[in-house]
């Protein structure tokens, strides 16, 4: 079956300026809405799933959703600290970092709204332990000192947390000696400061969690159950990729349901917009249908024409939509994960898969919205199309 | 006695119109020899354009035969009857019917693209028949970017390039001027003279009606002829 | 009110056209009272905000508490009526899924500024007679079937261990905006639970609810309370209920902005929609139009019948949609559970959906009203044929 040149499609598009311009601007503000909230998830992922390293271990207290409400005895820590699958560091020391994990509630830049900032505490070894960290300005807090140093997301969005400031909490002053970069991960929104201290300051007894590396990934399935079946012991061994990804369930879970239902409501209202200007073109067009028919061109390609030339509405449409979505990744955004109950710094992040499921999503709404006139238009009878015109 | 390129036998058609069954054609039957300029006319809603339209294969009568060339078009489904027409029948409507979106070459190599050549032989015949009509010169125009007159000699130029056998026309100069409505029908002329076309119009216009060979009348769905290739032969010689 | 009937009659001329219009409509204001219903459910802990409610936390953030002593200091305060030690419990029942609001309270002086909450004479006695009795609100009761009697296991996350307790009381709420998917109960058997379980964290209050007498002396209250603990281990910070829960929506200001946002995208994908339906019919009709304005009509009754028709459509999908929203917010309430336990379709919402839908309606007819107000009769008229 031969088909009517896509020129004839794709040019009446242009012929009728507003009226495309209008119909493929409902269709990119819909992929706009899609492509965002899956880049927003997408954001959310990379935030935290890099947080994680697959070859470091999280323990917490069994049941703790999270590092602040667990509690790990300093008796149980020197039990998960001597577990042999640890791995050693050049100096001989064992990787294993017993942390203190607080929130402390301070107010943002600009707003002044007080926002919980997670504190993290943490042992001699918990530098090594995250190689993505790096020190962008100033320098790491001295072990053994009231020194910290603020997550790159932090130094941004909160007051009081430029160089040589200080922030009052646990009755102590804590000065900032230098700004960290965590490459996007979720310690970007994290103080750092050492464990020891902190928990004379906020008089704890208790870590709040044991983070270590494994000599190799493998020996988890070793670690795992011997720890969680100890008698003395009472704690939930995760990776820690694993422990983070829980992290964002619920919030990615949100924004995806809320997002995607979203999508499908509004996809509607742009199916629509499409469905009445596809139906409004075949019936200006009768006569042209009449006349391609005559010449000899099967109803199947009438079909064809005018399915192509809803597509090219939604293409047009997602061309306009995922170039602003992807205008978004300029945008970041800081919020409470519900989670940890923290302040967590993440972006908008396009990936390729994303492209391609906005494309799939806008041609699924072309389609949808111009199969009922393309229909029409192709069982259109020869001589009703030529009377008609 | 040579075959005639069409035969039309026992032809009835009606319509329903809100539940009514409205008759249109009763039982035509006549014949066109080829290379015959045949003009049909009569009153509105004598039936003449129904009856083009059967001949063209663009609808089905409800009885009879309708032999084109030994095929009897009566009997071709619809794909096979939307490829006989690509092949056999031009098509020249009252109101062009041009795609507004093409250019005069494009318009004119539509038919070609329903059969395997490819897209520069398409181009060049689409030149040469533009050529034909005269409008070499406006190969890029688009249908409103051209005068009606020579709007029409495209939709000409369209319905000649595939070398059909039969050209149908309803109502060729119904929407144009004097002056247009002699180009058209001097082009007309010279396809059915100098290449043979058999040419079957529905036509107003005495002037028109001027140029056939021969004219038949239809009222209300029953025909009778009047004038035949003599008359013409007899013009030709006062000329 | 010819013109009125005009209209109506012009908009079923083409019924397709005009019926997929109105369907967009009604979806396009229907989601975006979903989404402005969203909105208000998460200000509906500050909208439920007494005036005469303080809130008293650690001065670092709620993760740290405060000594159970500090109960008989704030009540000293003049300004006081009564103080209630407040501990998030933060459990869920079988399944971490499962997860509703449990708080151990000192139920005497809570139950008492919180007249909202309802309850029968018999069940509260029986509640404050068994100490590992709880209150649960009727919304929590309906959604897990828990009845009077009812044992109900919690497995504590911040709290250790496994936890029983008996359903003595289901409270109602007095007002719809009332929370009732709560549980409540007492927090001295949090407190000598964990006294054996954990002795280092007992006598440990998370939040002290505050009542106070004159509620426009609230700030003052508060910080006289403040001062009390300035510079001891555990300062605090007061402020009052309203601040408080507006604090937690502050914290997810991002997530409520966008939703706002993305409210408002939707009603503008319909305007372009209906403005596209409106400069189609107004371009189909210039002859129309034309041959009005020959009979003498005016521009400004050509641009009025514009605007009548798309005004006319817009109201008509809108109040389908607006009938449509109530059902459909209490589904998708139901369907969130305790997420939003409070989810009300408010009059605010009713009112921006009809202003929404009059706005669109007037906005699409802008271009094609003025189009054909200024359309010169000799060009509409030669438009026919």
């Amino acid at each position: 079956m031969k088909a009517i040149p896509f020129a004839y499609s794709v040019r009446n598009l242009w012929t009728r300026k507003l009226t495309t311009a209008l119909t493929a601007g409902g269709m990119a503000l819909v992929v706009f809405v899609f492509a965002a909230v899956l880049m927003l998830d997408a954001g959310l992922h990379q935030a935290l799933v890099a947080t994680g390293q697959y070859d470091n271990i999280v323990v917490t207290r069994r049941a703790a959703g999270n590092e602040v409400q667990s509690g790990v005895e300093r008796a149980q820590a020197a039990v998960v600290a001597s577990q042999p699958e640890i791995a050693v560091g050049p100096a001989g020391e064992a990787l294993v970092s017993k942390e203190t994990v607080v929130l402390i509630a301070q107010p943002k830049r600009g707003s002044g709204v007080p926002t919980n900032i997670t504190v993290r505490g943490l042992g001699p070894a918990g530098r090594a332990l995250r190689p993505q960290v790096r020190v962008a300005s100033g320098r790491m807090f001295r072990p053994g000192s009231t020194e910290i140093t603020v997550g790159r997301s932090i130094a941004q969005r909160f007051e009081g947390t430029e160089l040589g400031q200080s922030l009052r909490f646990g009755a102590r002053d804590w000065t900032v000696v230098g700004v960290f970069d965590a490459a996007g991960s979720g310690f970007d929104s994290e103080i750092w400061g050492d464990g020891e201290q902190m928990m004379q300051s906020f008089r704890r007894q208790a870590y709040s969690s044991v983070i270590a590396r494994l000599a190799a990934p493998e020996q988890f399935e070793l670690i795992k159950p011997r720890l969680e079946s100890d008698p003395r012991l009472t704690v939930d061994v995760k990776r820690e990729r694993v422990f983070y990804e829980e992290q964002s369930q619920m919030m990615s879970n949100f924004i995806r349901i809320l997002g995607l239902t979203l999508s499908v409501i509004f996809s509607i209202g742009a199916m629509i917009g499409a469905m009445i200007t596809m139906y409004a073109a075949v019936a200006n067009r009768t006569g042209e249908i009449g006349a391609l028919r005559a010449l000899g061109f099967r109803r199947g390609s009438i079909l064809l024409a005018f399915l192509a030339e809803a597509l090219a509405l939604a293409a047009l449409g997602w061309t306009v939509g995922l170039a602003l979505a992807a205008l978004m990744q300029l945008v970041h955004i800081s919020t409470l994960n519900w989670q940890s109950f923290a302040e967590l710094a993440f972006s908008f992040a396009l990936t390729p898969q994303i492209v391609l499921q906005s494309l799939g999503f806008a041609a699924a709404m072309g389609l949808a919205g111009g199969v009922l006139p393309a229909l029409r238009a192709a069982r259109l009878r020869i001589v009703d199309a030529l009377r008609a015109a | 006695m040579t075959l005639p390129l069409i035969s039309v036998r026992g032809v009835s058609k009606s319509y329903r119109r809100g539940g009514q069954v409205v008759p249109v054609l009763h039982d035509i039957t006549f014949d066109v020899q080829r290379g015959d300029f045949l003009g049909l006319m009569g009153p509105s809603g004598s039936g003449k354009s129904t009856l083009l339209n059967l001949i063209a294969g663009i609808d089905k009568p409800d009885a009879g035969e309708l032999l084109i060339d030994g095929v009897d078009i009566t009997r071709l489904e619809e794909t096979a009857l939307a490829d006989w027409r690509a092949g056999s029948v031009g098509f020249v409507f009252q109101f062009y019917n041009l795609m507004p979106v093409l250019t005069a070459l494009e318009n004119v190599e539509l038919p070609l693209v329903l059969t395997s050549l490819s897209r520069q032989e398409r181009r060049v015949h689409a030149t040469a028949a533009l050529g034909l009509v005269g409008l070499a010169d406006r190969v890029a125009h688009y249908p409103s970017e051209l005068s009606g007159g020579q709007q029409q000699r495209v939709a000409i130029a369209r319905a000649i390039i595939t070398d059909p056998k039969l050209i149908v026309a309803d109502e060729p100069t119904g929407d144009l001027d004097r002056h247009s409505a002699e180009e058209v029908l001097t082009l007309l002329d010279r396809l059915n003279v100098e290449l043979g076309k058999t040419i079957v119009m529905v036509t107003h216009d005495r002037r028109a009606a001027d140029r056939a060979h021969a004219i038949m009348y239809l009222d209300k769905g029953e025909l009778s002829r009047a004038g035949d290739i003599h008359e013409r032969s007899v013009r030709e010689a006062r000329a | 009110m010819q013109s009125l009937k005009l209209i109506l009659r012009n908009a079923l001329r083409h019924k397709l056209r005009t019926g997929l219009t109105v369907l967009g409509l009604i979806v396009a204001i229907l989601a975006f009272g979903l989404l402005q219903t969203v909105v208000d459910a998460w200000y509906a802990g500050a909208n439920a905000a007494a005036p005469n409610r303080l809130v008293t936390r650690n001065a670092i953030s709620l993760v740290f508490p405060m000594p159970v002593h500090y109960r008989d200091q704030i009540r000293a305060v003049p300004g006081v009526r009564g103080v209630a030690p407040f501990n998030w419990f933060g459990g869920y029942y079988q399944d971490p899924k499962n997860f509703f609001a449990q708080f151990a309270v000192d139920p005497v002086p809570f139950l008492a500024m919180y007249p909202e909450y309802r309850i029968a004479e018999d069940e509260l006695r029986a509640f404050l007679r068994d100490r590992k009795g709880a209150v649960i609100g009727r919304k929590l009761a309906a959604t897990y079937g828990f009845k009077i009697g009812d044992t109900v296991p919690l497995q504590g996350t911040i709290y250790p261990g496994v936890w029983s307790f008996t359903v003595r009381a289901i409270y109602d709420g007095a007002e719809a905006k009332t929370d009732t998917s709560q549980m409540l109960f007492h927090w001295t058997y949090l407190n000598e639970t964990m006294k054996q379980r954990v002795p280092r964290r007992a006598d440990q209050v998370g939040v002290f609810m505050v009542q106070i007498d004159e509620p426009q002396r609230s700030a003052e209250i508060g910080q006289a309370i403040d001062q009390l603990f300035r510079n001891s281990l555990a300062e605090t910070r007061t402020e009052t209920e309203k601040a408080f829960q507006l604090g937690f929506v502050a914290m997810t200001e991002a997530i409520v902005v966008a939703i706002r946002v993305v409210s408002f995208v939707v009603i503008f994908i319909i305007l372009a929609v209906m403005a596209n339906t409106m400069a189609m019919t107004a371009r189909e009709r210039a002859p129309e139009y034309a041959t009005l304005k020959a009979l003498g009509f005016g521009p400004t009754y050509v641009a009025r019948l514009i605007f009548g028709e798309s005004v006319a459509i817009a109201l008509i999908g809108a109040v389908i949609g607006i009938v449509f929203t109530f059902p459909v917010a209490h589904w998708f309430g139901a369907k969130m559970g305790m997420l939003f336990p409070v989810f009300e379709v408010s009059a605010t919402t009713v009112g921006l959906q009809v202003a929404c839908a009059v706005g669109v309606g007037m906005v699409a007819a802008l271009l094609p009203g003025c189009r054909a107000a200024r359309v010169r009769i000799v060009d509409g008229l030669r438009a026919i044929g």
